[in-house]
């Protein structure tokens, strides 16, 4: 790679982060490959890997850990979607996860009247599809207010969906319904494979939904869906008059990242076999929302790292687990000070067939590298 | 199955949501005395969220901490008054006087110092950065979310023992409706806070360079407006009154001394905010005293357990049908 | 050179040539052409940049009209009953002192204001109530007076986005890049790699927008309008921070765009760069229409004169 060199040859201080990215950037799809399938095969083994220092402080299950740590990524996705991607800041997130969850409740659990038999796949379909509906219903009216509005209405729907959680009696409030339905299948031994005490399997599944995710959401950032919500993102009355029908688009953010938080719901509803009223706060809407920031909001690979830092590190430490909210508020703080592209910045790529257009226009491969994905036209607050 | 689902909509009886227009109507003055009373509460605290998005265009996310804090502070003066936890003083009126307004100033003064804290430590690095509005705003929720879980910590996550310095009495009656002490208290106090407030920024020197500022930041600057002093006097301004208002909050709900205890009031004061026309000092004003009573009548109307839901429904409604609120945007220009 | 309202523009070289199907090379690779090799090079790119272009289109036919428009921000009138037309293959001027209502009558017509009263046709067909975006895919593109490019995104795909106008792949189609997808993914790729070499900024193609310098800030802009397949491109001031070198520069690149077959409609306030490339001008003042014709004839027009008070005729020309 000449521009590699030539950068490596200059005294330029060139940061850590740049010239990794720089060297994957250079690599051939080929060798990419060959790093990316051991890495895949590497997370499906994490289970077996647990010791010193990837394990847990004892009394923490360390297989659950895992399994939670997948969830939050698989939530930090979905809100990337919407927060990172197409710029819609949404601070009621958790309410697609809420109901996600309750979907799964009504449908498997005994003490739903709506119970009866479902095929635990049929489960996540009708739990994705309720949560896309609901994504459009609070979508449709909220999508036409300015960013900062659009924050507290989302808060507020938020809100009101954990309400009706509390106050509609079919719902059960803290009661909740007990002894959810879990995937079929059985070991060879003629035990379940999906139980509440085993983490393995329920890891698996979800490492198995984010891949499935990342690649749906990968098509998206490199088409013209991820070009309209990143124009929006970076200059949304621009957008609109460059042809980009900017409030379909805006919608669509919000319903595919509904439908990921409400899989991770399903998934989540599942292992615990339990669902109420209780965790569906703000507390945790801004929670997801610090995996994102803390990551890179936009970035893929940035978003998964801040989810597993958010979710992982309370369970290792136990130090992390008490503070853990006030760390992330102040990390949150400081982050948006002094590194608001968080902590790999890296922009999209939103060509399909970008790699090859880049050389042989210019010769060198698609940049990476990112000051801020958090654009708002340039028009600074106070400024 | 699903086809049950309309017998689980009304399971446990259709209580669960009313429309009792009879219950509206029974309890309108009682509902419309005792909103005004919360309602003066709202406007205080809205008064911050309104300056301040007047004057940066931010929602200050954190000025429910702001709120609470105060509240803390209000209580622990209580506390070192000799006040004993979980019990009504029955102090002689002078000395519950003396000892109320000492509360109120120390109050203040936290409320007021952690929001210039707040604008020191957390935006105007951000300013200086001329950081896009979405970075305000994440800061400004990393902020609330920090101080709460501090107070969290700190304390627990029980709320105080009560501390009441005055037995709520009856005063006089209006439409049949008592009136009590505090109700009357914390109206009139309110009202004369507001009023200053008002006039400050109306009639003052400084004053004017809030609105100033508010109106065109570039043209005051050029004017010999001192931007960053304006800032500062706003974000000072909003957390005095957010001070007193705790004082007030905890005097009509003594239990209300909670890590979290911000977080409701402080949707509902911005909601106040916006109801009226954020940014817009006297919207915020009539704002606060209209959700204090919808709120009331909300609540006889659906069930009390839909009480908060009121303030979100509110919020939403007039977001999407006039977004200037009744008053309008009158601090600043009109949003673009 | 100027070609005056109604006639045929003549720099249509291109269209003779067949094309292939080999897409624009790279730019160093166009360096080192020579001059015939680029001919053709330039040939092959301008048939991508406007590859449905109807060359059979009678020029003069009108294209946009503005009928009776007026505008008004509660009390104040931006642009009072204004009525002009712009012709197909034309470079139509819009001039006039600073607040005579130019950048309004940009705005009226591309769907940011909607006139008070009053009509903007397009082929004969009224915009009304339509949708920025719907007014786009009509054929009308822009762009800004203060830039306005997707900072973070790289120039080649801030044009690509400008081709998107023009995609109909949705959300599902790229959720399983079905072939509608990645046929349209290659065919804006190509042409918003055309668009970057036609206004002469391919080597810059992987920089951040944000990145690039002023003057090619400026012509990104262009492209990426032009990405639209406008059949009006309105530029608001495209020339502004300019040193005379990039204004002649510019005015070669308006002629060329006209040249390719689309109609453009010229903002400025440089008198010089708006009399040497416009075939006819239209002035207003205080947002009314005071003169509509060609240069030499509004130049000699007295109102015109008089709106211009105090600039010589000698320094309008």
């Amino acid at each position: 790679m000449s521009a590699h060199h030539f950068r490596s040859g200059t005294a330029t201080k060139v940061p850590f982060g740049q010239r990794i990215r720089d060297w994957w950037n250079g690599l051939s799809r080929f060798h990419q490959w060959a790093i990316i399938i051991p890495v895949v095969v590497l997370v499906y083994l994490m289970p077996f890997l647990n010791f010193f220092p990837i394990t847990t402080e004892p009394g923490t299950d360390f297989e659950l850990a895992l399994f939670n740590t997948a969830r939050i990524v698989l939530i930090a996705i979905g809100l990337n979607v919407v927060v990172g991607q197409a710029g819609l800041l949404d601070l009621g997130y958790v309410g697609f996860f809420a109901i996600g969850a309750y979907v799964a409740a009504l449908m498997t659990s005994r003490d739903s009247a709506l119970y009866a038999e479902y095929p635990w796949l049929l489960v996540v379909v009708v739990g994705i599809a309720v949560t896309m509906v609901s994504g459009v219903i609070i979508g449709t009216p909220t999508l036409r207010l300015r960013g900062d509005y659009l924050a507290i209405v989302t808060l507020g729907f938020g809100e009101i969906v954990r309400l009706l959680a509390d106050n509609i009696p079919a719902l059960r409030g803290n009661v909740g319904f007990r002894n959810l339905e879990r995937p079929p299948g059985e070991w060879s031994d003629g035990t379940r494979i999906f139980t509440q005490g085993d983490g393995i399997p329920w890891y698996w599944l979800t490492v198995t939904a984010i891949i499935a995710v990342l690649i749906l959401v990968g098509n998206l950032e490199r088409s013209r869906v991820g070009r309209a919500w990143v124009a929006i993102r970076e200059d949304e009355d621009a957008a609109e008059i460059m042809g980009v029908p900017t409030f379909r688009f805006k919608v669509w953010a919000f319903v595919i990242g509904a439908a990921i938080g409400g899989l991770s719901g399903v998934l989540y509803a599942g292992q615990l076999g339990f669902v109420n009223n209780a965790r569906f706060d703000v507390v945790t809407s801004v929670l997801f929302l610090a995996a994102v920031i803390l990551g890179g909001s936009g970035n893929k690979v940035g978003v998964i790292l801040g989810a597993i830092v958010i979710a992982y590190t309370p369970e290792r430490f136990q130090v992390v687990s008490e503070y853990r909210y006030l760390i992330f508020g102040l990390a949150l703080i400081v982050l948006m000070i002094f590194r608001p592209q968080g902590l790999l910045g890296a922009r999209q790529r939103l060509l399909a067939r970008g790699r090859q257009a880049y050389k042989r226009l210019v010769g060198k491969p698609e940049p990476v590298s990112t000051e801020s994905p958090m654009k708002d036209s340039g028009k600074g607050t106070g400024a | 199955m699903i086809g049950n689902l309309p017998t689980v909509l009304a399971q446990g009886g259709v209580d669960w949501i009313s429309f009792d227009i009879g219950r509206l109507v029974d309890q309108f003055w009682y509902n419309t005395v005792n909103g005004l009373a919360y309602g003066s509460i709202y406007s205080l605290v809205a008064v911050g969220y309104t300056l301040v998005y007047g004057v940066l265009k931010l929602i200050n996310f954190a000025h429910s901490e702001v709120f609470i804090v105060g509240a803390f502070g209000a209580y622990f003066t209580f506390q070192f008054l000799g006040y004993e936890s979980g019990g009504i003083a029955q102090a002689p009126l002078v000395e519950t006087i003396v000892n109320l307004i000492l509360a109120l100033a120390v109050a203040m003064i936290c409320s007021g110092l952690v929001a210039l804290t707040l604008e020191r430590v957390a935006y105007r690095p951000l300013r200086r950065k001329k950081a896009p509005r979405l970075v305000f705003l994440i800061t400004a929720v990393g902020a609330s979310f920090a101080i709460q879980q501090a107070i969290m910590l700190w304390r627990n996550p029980n709320p105080e023992l009560a501390i009441q310095l005055i037995a709520p009495r009856p005063l006089f009656e209006v439409f049949g409706v008592s009136v009590t002490n505090i109700q009357l208290t914390v109206f009139l106090a309110a009202l004369v806070l507001l009023l200053i407030a008002d006039s400050f920024i109306n009639r003052t020197r400084l004053g004017r360079g809030i609105r100033a500022v508010a109106q065109d930041p570039d043209t005051a600057t050029l004017m010999g407006v001192n931007k960053e002093r304006v800032i500062m006097l706003t974000f000072i301004i909003g957390g005095l009154l957010a001070g007193a208002a705790a004082l007030f909050y905890i005097m009509q709900i003594p239990q209300g001394v909670v890590y979290n205890g911000g977080f409701l009031l402080g949707i509902k004061a911005f909601t106040a905010a916006v109801l009226g026309g954020i940014g817009n000092l006297r919207g915020a004003l009539l704002g606060g005293f209209l959700l204090g009573v919808f709120e009331n009548y909300g609540q006889s109307l659906l069930g009390g357990q839909w009480r908060d839901v009121v303030a979100f429904v509110v919020l939403i409604v007039i977001l999407m049908f006039r977004p200037t609120g009744i008053l309008g945007e009158s601090l600043g220009k009109a949003r673009v | 050179m100027t070609t005056t309202s109604g006639s045929t523009p003549e720099m249509r070289h291109h269209l003779d040539d067949p094309g292939t199907d080999q897409p624009g090379g790279l730019v160093g690779e166009v360096a080192r052409m020579s001059a015939e090799e680029r001919a053709e090079h330039e040939a092959e790119v301008a048939d991508v940049v406007a590859p449905d272009r109807d060359i059979e289109v009678e020029v003069g036919e009108t294209l946009l009209e503005m009928r009776d428009v007026t505008l008004s921000f509660g009390g104040l009138v931006a642009l009072d009953s204004v009525s002009f037309s712009i012709r197909r293959g034309e470079i139509l001027g819009l001039i006039g002192p600073n607040g005579a209502g130019k950048t309004t009558c940009f705005n009226a017509m591309t769907g940011v204001y909607r006139p008070s009263s009053g009509d903007v046709l397009l082929e004969g067909r009224p915009l009304g109530r339509l949708k920025k975006s719907q007014i786009t895919r009509r054929g009308i593109a822009r762009t800004f007076q203060n830039i306005r490019l997707f900072g973070e995104m790289t120039a080649l795909e801030n044009v690509v986005v400008g081709t998107d106008a023009r995609h109909r792949t949705g959300v599902l189609g790229a959720l399983l890049r079905l072939p509608r997808h990645h046929r349209e993914e290659r065919e804006g790729v190509e042409r918003a790699m055309a668009l970057l070499e036609f206004v002469g900024i391919a080597d810059r193609a992987a920089d951040k927008a944000k990145n690039l310098p002023y003057g090619y800030q400026r012509r990104l802009e262009i492209a990426r309008a032009l990405a639209t397949e406008p059949k009006l491109l309105c530029l608001d001031e495209p020339a502004a921070g300019f040193n005379p070198a990039e204004k002649e520069e510019l005015m070669g690149l308006i002629r060329e765009i006209r040249d390719d077959g689309y109609t453009v409609l010229l903002i400025d306030h440089d008198m010089k760069l708006v009399m040497g490339v416009t075939d006819r001008l239209v002035v207003l003042e205080f947002g009314k229409k005071i003169a509509d014709g060609r240069p030499a004839e509004v130049r000699e027009d007295p109102s015109v004169i008089a709106a211009y008070l105090g600039v010589p005729d000698d320094d309008v020309a």
